[in-house]
């Protein structure tokens, strides 16, 4: 049955059909599921619907759910400092301690197994999970640090440590996920090349800086993005601590506790929605932009 | 309505039956981790499914009745149990379905369940929050029911609590319980207090708790609700019971006056606090009562779940909290009702409207008061003298009160209460210094607000 592929104009109906079919389908997939409730969720931020009844009992309030937001919502601002503090901490700290611990791991050092395994091991857990476990080591009645230290400090609770205390427990789990990552990626570099650096005298960090880390340019965008992703969609572990208030607010807390709730002040939350929405494509087109210029 | 059945009948049922699987709708938690975005679609999807229904009604009441049950506490769980077991065995050819909801989960997906397909009876809370479903018109009329409930031992005052804005009623009570400052006989009988009338008499005996290693007041409010109740008693005490209702019903202005007063009022009493609430749940709270660290707890008598049964139970008792401004006086209190609704279209309306009028009934107060010591049952025909001590307090209580509020989050606006009020009063827990920008952060939002 094997034919020679003439070219699209030469196809049977049939395939016609079924190239046609596979090219709606997912543009259908990715309409529906993306761009209804993406553009969705910004005409509601218009309105005042409070989820009840036909969205046509809506009505329509200019930009008022935004001059709100701005203006009189006290969570708002400390929600977009936390999640820039949070996607901070992501992108400078933990990424780089999780690359780093590849780079040892990838140098075959004894047990180097058992330590990927135990690194890597918080990523198969649940974020409500994490969230428990370091429940465990920060309460402030019963856990083990304030048990060890004879402090009393409430690291869940107080403001002043919560937003960090979150961050330790996350970047927990982000390192064993770029640890990962990265060691994959640099199983997949050529040793020839390590080898040829050393013959002319590069140092282990030289050979890294000017060698490897180059020519691992697509894993790099790949946790760049991994580590933008994460970092804006921060939710659960707050969530589980103590949904998104007191010291850990963050956009998408926000968006769910107007929503979700009892409340269900929708337009408000769309709004506050679209705010992360155009958060998110400032990164979206940095992404874009690098992987554009990659392929040119 | 209810068929009387053998005292001994009902003894046999109060052992809880084995507790069933939780059901799919605890789901929904799991699913509030989805991306936001996730979220719209299900939210119309939730909207179309409400259309069609057909109600059964006349005949017989037969079948299966569906219970949306938001008990999701081990106590209390048992208790709805033992009643749905009890319904069955007096309404044979009628079966009870309990669909248990984890209590918060409910609240949170009630929007979505009730215009999904809810179950035929759910249970909910008087106040705003009742007559608001029954204005959106997301639950039954069951003013049929009230014609038999008048006469059999529920009040006119609960008829008044249970009726919406359109002068039916749309919910049934079952039971109730008091906030009040909760102690331990035994700590107060150990040091030698007595119960303090006014709020002077009450900062004395802080003071000497202080001084006798105890937390004058256990305190945890993590979740975000427990204080709410703390601002209410203040507001009832400096302000009185109408400027409460009015403030509640967004007449009056949060930045007056008369709110920064509260809110002074009870900067002055943070230092007799359990320190760092923020990070403590009303049960860790509470067990600084029950293990004797803590003098007193500002609670509604739910606070018993967390004592053992008999002994302990029987050493915990309450004061009604202490009179601020004489002229105001201390007879409004706080007892929040607990009841049950029904669907706007119950599939099964006859057998609905049945098991709504046993609910109501003394026979099924009596199993629930007796499975869960810390409430009491609305209708006045339920047996007290089987009430244990604190139940029988309890009862005295709330029959001399003169007003009795329900709280914050059951009188105002449900969006008001938990996206301005929550963390306002956290942040002023965080920082009691800065009343002024506090109350004009709230009113600001409350106009904003009130005004959709």
């Amino acid at each position: 049955m094997a034919r020679k592929y003439k070219g699209i104009d030469h196809l049977t109906p049939v395939d016609r059909v079924v190239v046609g079919l596979m090219i709606a389908v997912p543009t259908l997939l990715v309409l529906w599921l993306v761009w209804v409730p993406a553009i969705g969720s910004v005409l509601l931020s218009f309105t005042n619907w409070d989820g009840i009844g036909p969205i046509s009992s809506a009505k329509n309030v200019g930009l008022k759910n935004y001059t709100d937001v701005l203006t009189i919502y006290p969570p708002f601002v400390p929600a977009l400092q936390h999640n820039l503090i949070w996607l901070a901490v992501m992108f400078l700290i933990a990424t780089p301690i999780g690359m780093f611990l590849a780079v040892l791991l990838d140098r075959e050092v004894r047990g180097s197994r058992v330590y990927q395994t135990a690194i890597y091991l918080p990523v198969v857990l649940s974020l409500a999970l994490v969230g428990f476990i370091w429940q465990l080591i920060y309460s402030r009645d019963q856990g083990l640090i304030n048990s060890v230290t004879g402090s009393s400090i409430d690291w869940y609770g107080d403001q002043r440590y919560n937003l960090w205390a979150a961050l330790i427990a996350s970047s927990w789990r982000h390192v064993g996920y770029i640890m990962l990552l990265y060691l994959a990626g640099l199983k997949g570099v050529d040793p020839t090349l390590r080898e040829a650096a050393k013959v002319d005298g590069a140092s282990e960090r030289q050979t890294f800086f000017r060698v490897v880390f180059p020519v691992m340019f697509p894993i790099n965008i790949i946790v760049l993005v991994v580590t933008v992703i994460e970092s804006l969609r921060a939710f659960d572990l707050v969530w589980v601590i103590n949904k998104g208030r007191n010291g850990l607010e963050l956009i998408s807390t926000l968006v769910t506790s107007n929503i979700v709730g009892e409340a269900s002040r929708i337009g408000f939350g769309s709004a506050l929605a679209t705010f992360m929405l155009v958060i998110s494509s400032i990164f979206i087109v940095i992404y874009l932009r690098i992987v554009m210029r990659e392929q040119r | 309505m209810t068929r009387p059945t053998s005292e001994a009948e009902y003894l046999a049922s109060l052992v809880p039956a084995s507790v069933r699987g939780v059901s799919r709708r605890t789901l929904l938690r799991g699913a509030l981790g989805a991306g936001t975005l996730l979220a719209a679609p299900s939210l119309l999807a939730a909207c179309g499914g409400g259309g069609s229904g057909s109600s059964s009604s006349g005949g017989a009441a037969t079948g299966t009745v569906t219970v949306g049950s938001n008990q999701s506490d081990a106590v209390p769980k048992a208790a709805i149990q033992s009643v749905m077991d009890a319904f069955q065995k007096a309404n044979s050819g009628l079966t009870t379905k309990i669909n248990t909801i984890d209590h918060n989960s409910f609240q949170e997906n009630i929007n979505n369940y009730l215009q999904g397909s809810p179950d035929d009876v759910w249970m909910w809370f008087a106040g705003y929050r009742m007559r608001f479903f029954a204005s959106k018109g997301l639950a039954g009329d069951v003013s049929d029911v009230w014609k038999d409930l008048s006469g059999a031992g529920m009040s006119d005052a609960l008829k008044k609590s249970s009726t919406g804005d359109d002068g039916k009623q749309y919910f049934v009570p079952s039971t109730y319980y008091p906030w009040a400052m909760f102690y331990r006989k035994s700590v107060f009988e150990k040091y030698g207090y007595t119960e303090p009338k006014t709020l002077d008499e009450f900062k004395t005996l802080g003071t000497q708790m202080k001084k006798d290693g105890l937390v004058p007041i256990a305190f945890g409010d993590k979740d975000g609700w427990p204080a709410m109740g703390t601002f209410d008693q203040l507001n009832l005490r400096v302000n009185g019971y109408d400027f409460h209702v009015n403030l509640m019903a967004g007449k009056e202005a949060w930045n007056s006056p008369k709110v920064k007063a509260v809110f002074d009022t009870w900067a002055g009493l943070l230092d007799y606090h359990q320190a760092d609430s923020l990070g403590r749940t009303w049960q860790e709270a509470a067990q600084a009562l029950q293990q004797k660290k803590a003098g007193t707890y500002l609670l509604g008598s739910f606070v018993a779940q967390q004592f053992g049964k008999g002994a302990e139970q029987e050493d915990l008792t309450f004061f009604n909290f202490p009179e601020i401004d004489s002229n105001v006086g201390a007879d409004a209190i706080e007892a929040p009702i607990d009841g049950y609704m029904m669907a706007k279209r119950p599939k099964n309306e006859a057998g609905a409207k049945k098991l709504l009028a046993y609910v109501g009934s003394a026979d099924a107060q009596n199993i629930v008061v007796k499975a869960d010591p810390s409430v009491i049952a609305t209708n006045d025909k339920a047996d007290q003298a089987a009430y244990t001590s604190l139940q029988k307090k309890s009862v005295e209580f709330v029959s001399q009160a003169k007003s009795i509020a329900q709280f914050m989050d059951r009188d105002t606006r449900p969006d008001f209460a938990s996206t301005v009020m929550i963390p306002a009063i956290q942040s002023f827990l965080k920082n009691p210094k800065d009343i002024d920008g506090l109350v004009n952060g709230i009113e600001k939002q409350k106009q904003s607000i009130f005004a959709s």
